[in-house]
């Protein structure tokens, strides 16, 4: 390496340095938000564009203005309601327990326990089951004639429930699927969060002569408050997009003969896909992200005063 | 509002984690000896009970729950059309497991969709974890504009179902002429915002600025310090989000159905199949749904405690 006229090369050196400090953050953070702006940002507006337009799936390419019409034909389709009800009956029949459980598991883990690793790799096992796989067995052990539930029903002197005819028993079947995958990882969060409560609040908890119980409904629950807010959110985005469940629970796009457990999810591929609407489907979409804004105020809103209460 | 919940776990890597070669087998993130002070605050926190005999039957009986639907799917599996639509159902392993996986595997497909899966969710995972390393090390130690509303953004983005993109991904892939091929798949999943997140949180603590900024005293370029200092370091959180990145890639449901069909499919597509009646036989759909989760539990077997460890280090507020 030469020594000499060193000053300039340095010069250029330390210009260089300063440019890729300076851009560096840049580069580093630009591949996310291209492909985000082209597969997340790009078809979230389109797909709001396209709600406005008739489109057809057969050239999906060619789109038609049409204005508020698809948002106004759904306002008045009957199975727009019917699925947006069994959204959120699903969505509370499934959340409600699951949380409620994890709750209490992640209380259970939470003491000293042997094989605690065990446990909880044993638990998390659902998750890594697809939801078609998933979909697949329990309709199998939810049959009406064969399957293994209402074998044991029988056993217990039961008459045998037709699950998948019924309103509400084909959505307790659908919604015992998501229970069945999701218990578990929620209930890893909670411990997460329990792990995290310091020891004081349990020590002087039991000075003062609280129960176990007692230390759960006012130590553990208060202290897990936002982590219960970020389950609740969480698992309401997962109930609005439900599709994979009600979609091979009986194999078809309808949700049951009598749609009795079509979600917004399987209603969108059916106007989509089986009657040809892109635009329409894109309405739903948008009306579904629309029902999502909502939750999300309402969350923010929740925690402001979960917040300002704490602190006051 | 965005530090983690698992402070005491997560151990600030020594610098001995930079060094090539200099890290002793079985680090996953939480250390030994340096983080006693941590450990002895947050490890035992509310930990302090021992668990009753209660206990221990509550969680045997979730454990039951949880690995029964996967067992019976083998038995189902292992039976045939006739035996299951029998009362009472089997509750034992009957003789014609391997008969109907390769059923499932020469007529559902399902040989190629486990390749295919291996390619989506391989590619999946590998760039999620990439990208996200140095988006999260950029929103973790290095300052530049706008830097707190970006990180909002990407935390805002989480919010957006894949619904909402479904129709103008089908129109770009109808128009190129990608339909049912994997890169209309994989592309759209080439980076997640969790993963961001997930890095971002894991470096701030992991990472020492003063080891970035002796990198740079030493006038080594970005490149060279993201190499040498930042992926040695973070190499434990990218092993955790790459496992639960290539699960939820192996699992993705409603854009596949879409874009891919029965001649070229993945695990789902293929399963999807077999649910809509594809193949009429209860035994084989079940030897279909079992190939196509085998992988994953083999892979949890493995690696359960790791995955465990980063889903419960990933738990934050909202």
């Amino acid at each position: 390496m030469p020594v000499g006229g060193g000053s300039r090369s340095e010069e250029r050196r330390s210009r260089r340095y300063r440019r890729d400090a300076r851009w560096s953050p840049y580069a580093f953070i630009a591949p996310f938000f291209l492909f985000f702006a082209a597969f997340g940002l790009f078809p979230l507006l389109y797909t709001g564009w396209a709600s406005l337009h008739n489109v057809s799936l057969h050239d999906p390419t060619h789109m038609e203005w049409a204005g508020l019409h698809n948002f106004s034909r759904l306002v008045e389709d009957e199975f727009f309601w019917n699925a947006l009800r069994n959204t959120v009956t699903i969505g509370v029949i499934s959340t409600v327990p699951q949380l409620a459980m994890a709750l209490g598991l992640a209380h259970l883990l939470n003491y000293r326990l042997r094989g605690s690793m065990f446990f909880r790799v044993v638990m998390l096992t659902p998750y890594a089951t697809s939801v078609a796989a998933a979909t697949l067995v329990f309709a199998l052990l939810f049959g009406r004639d064969y399957g293994m539930i209402n074998w044991g029903l029988g056993l217990a002197g039961f008459d045998h429930v037709d699950w998948e005819n019924g309103t509400w028993t084909s959505q307790i079947a659908v919604s015992s699927i998501v229970i069945w995958r999701w218990t578990g990882y929620n209930t890893l969060i909670y411990l997460a969060a329990m792990q995290a409560v310091p020891h004081d609040l349990y020590e002087s908890a039991s000075i003062d002569g609280a129960s176990r119980w007692q230390q759960f409904l006012h130590v553990t629950i208060p202290s897990l408050r936002p982590t219960i807010l970020f389950t609740v959110v969480v698992s309401t985005i997962g109930a609005t997009q439900l599709f994979g469940e009600p979609l091979l629970f009986g194999g078809s796009q309808t949700g049951g003969g009598s749609h009795q457990y079509q979600t917004l999810g399987l209603y969108l591929y059916e106007q989509g896909w089986f009657n040809f609407h892109l635009g329409r489907a894109s309405a739903i979409a948008w009306t579904m992200f629309l029902i999502l804004l909502v939750i999300g105020l309402a969350n923010w809103l929740i925690a402001r005063r979960l917040h300002s209460s704490r602190s006051r | 509002m965005l530090e983690t919940r698992t402070a005491g776990h997560r151990t600030p890597a020594t610098p001995t984690g930079a060094t090539p070669g200099g890290r002793e087998p079985g680090r996953n993130g939480r250390g030994s000896g340096s983080s006693a002070p941590n450990r002895k605050r947050a490890g035992t926190a509310g930990r302090q009970l021992h668990a009753g005999r209660i206990t221990y039957a509550v969680l045997t009986l979730f454990t039951l729950g949880s690995l029964f639907p996967l067992v019976w799917t083998a038995v189902a599996a292992s039976r045939n059309n006739q035996r299951l639509a029998e009362t009472p159902p089997p509750f034992w392993f009957g003789g014609n497991l391997f008969s109907n996986m390769s059923t499932a595997w020469n007529d559902a497909n399902m040989g190629k969709a486990l390749l295919n899966t291996v390619v989506v969710a391989g590619t999946v995972a590998l760039s999620t974890v990439v990208f996200a390393t140095l988006a999260g090390y950029a929103f973790a130690k290095l300052r530049f504009r706008a830097k707190n509303a970006l990180l909002l953004l990407v935390i805002g983005t989480m919010m957006v179902p894949p619904q909402l993109s479904v129709v103008p991904l089908y129109m770009a892939v109808a128009k190129l002429e990608w339909a049912n091929q994997l890169q209309a798949v994989i592309l759209p999943m080439m980076v997640s915002a969790f993963g961001v997140f997930f890095m971002r949180q894991y470096l701030v603590n992991a990472l020492p600025t003063e080891l970035i900024e002796a990198a740079r005293v030493d006038g080594a370029h970005s490149l060279r310090v993201v190499w040498h200092v930042v992926f040695p370091i973070a190499r434990p959180a990218m092993a955790v989000l790459g496992m639960l990145t290539f699960v939820m890639a192996w699992n993705e449901f409603f854009w596949p159905v879409i874009a891919l069909t029965q001649d070229n499919p993945t695990v789902q597509v293929a399963l999807t199949g077999l649910g809509r009646g594809y193949i009429p036989d209860e035994s084989v759909i079940m030897a279909g749904a079992f190939l196509g989760t085998l992988p994953l539990l083999v892979a949890f077997a493995l690696f359960g405690k790791q995955i465990v460890g980063g889903i419960m280090q990933g738990a934050v507020k909202g």
